[in-house]
């Protein structure tokens, strides 16, 4: 099966979450204006199921069932051949309010399973809460953006997404990023 | 710069809208996404933030007819719309809705109500000047809005 993919090894592919459609079009926008491919999703089932991980490998209490499902699932250019782009995924980011799995659930699924656990979890919020952001970076984020995202802040993941794509991470080196990007409020 | 009549009227209503407050920064952060391969983003943006406002707005009106209120439903619905509202840059409709939580919170239904009545007008009134707005400029064609740095 063909893919419409490019498989130009400086591209990264960064799998967006959100639930809200106007800002899945931003973040979609902004990722692309910054060269990278990107895959939104609307859910963190949704994007579990992008990575080829099952629901139930994962660890239980979840509830998706209270996914819109009038919402467009995914939107990507891209052919859905999910365990090719499952592999090719370099960065994830996803917003932490979602109905069902929130961000932060996505983030202890992906940094559970053996397959995902090196891949770079970004998250977004609208809201500026220190707990909740240093239990994000505690637990695994890479970085945590205060919404609207901007384009500055989307430059700034580049050097995440050269290291995930590294097959050799040495876990040693991961840095965690207290560093808060406060838009003008 | 601005030689056409049209441009400058644009780039007039374009400053009012900040000088007058119903935009704030977000908003150029949407023009600096502009480019010849998606020249009506910002109005594609803006036209999701109806579709979901009308939306919200519906199920706010609702929420806020039931007795008694459901301020943990209303604070919801209400976090989704502040949130959009602040992807596109709409700030006076971002300050009702702030507003509007913490009446919430602190469960004050009249503060909520009487919020929510002023939320809806700024909406309003934001929405016509945009599609205004927009409206002048896919007149001028298929150009950059007047302002776009570069």
């Amino acid at each position: 099966m063909g893919m419409a993919i490019d498989r130009d090894d400086t591209q990264f592919h960064v799998l967006a979450v959100d639930d809200s459609l106007i800002d899945r079009k931003l973040i979609e926008r902004l990722l692309k204006t910054s060269s990278f491919q990107v895959t939104a999703v609307d859910s963190g089932s949704k994007a579990l199921e992008f990575l080829g991980l099952n629901n139930n490998d994962a660890d239980d209490d979840e509830e998706d069932e209270q996914r819109d499902s009038n919402t467009e699932s995914v939107s990507s250019d891209e052919d859905q051949d999910h365990q090719d782009l499952g592999l090719g995924v370099n960065l994830i980011i996803t917003d932490y309010c979602m109905p069902g799995m929130t961000g932060y659930d996505l983030l202890k699924k992906i940094k559970k399973s053996s397959s995902f656990k090196d891949i770079p979890v970004v998250i977004m919020s609208s809201e500026n809460i220190p707990s909740r952001i240093s239990r994000c970076l505690e637990d695994g984020a890479e970085e945590f953006l205060l919404k609207p995202v901007q384009l500055s802040d989307v430059n700034k993941l580049r050097p995440h997404l050269v290291k995930g794509r590294s097959k050799d991470i040495d876990s040693s080196h991961k840095t965690t990023s207290t560093r808060l990007i406060t838009s003008g409020n | 710069m601005e030689r056409n009549p049209m441009r400058r009227q644009l780039a007039s209503m374009r400053k009012s809208l900040f000088d007058q407050g119903y935009l704030d920064e977000q908003f150029m952060e949407l023009e600096q996404l502009l480019d010849d391969a998606n020249p009506n983003f910002v109005e594609e943006v803006v036209t999701l933030y109806y579709r979901d406002s009308a939306r919200l707005i519906l199920n706010l009106d609702r929420a806020l007819e039931r007795r008694p209120l459901d301020f943990s439903k209303l604070d919801g619905l209400m976090h989704q719309f502040k949130g959009s509202s602040s992807s596109i840059g709409a700030k006076k409709v971002k300050a009702e809705s702030t507003l509007f939580r913490e009446y919430c919170k602190s469960g004050n239904a009249e503060g909520c109500m009487r919020t929510f009545q002023q939320l809806k007008k700024e909406y309003a009134t934001l929405r016509k000047k945009l599609e205004t707005y927009f409206q002048l400029a896919r007149q001028i064609g298929p150009m950059e809005s007047a302002n776009r740095p570069k």
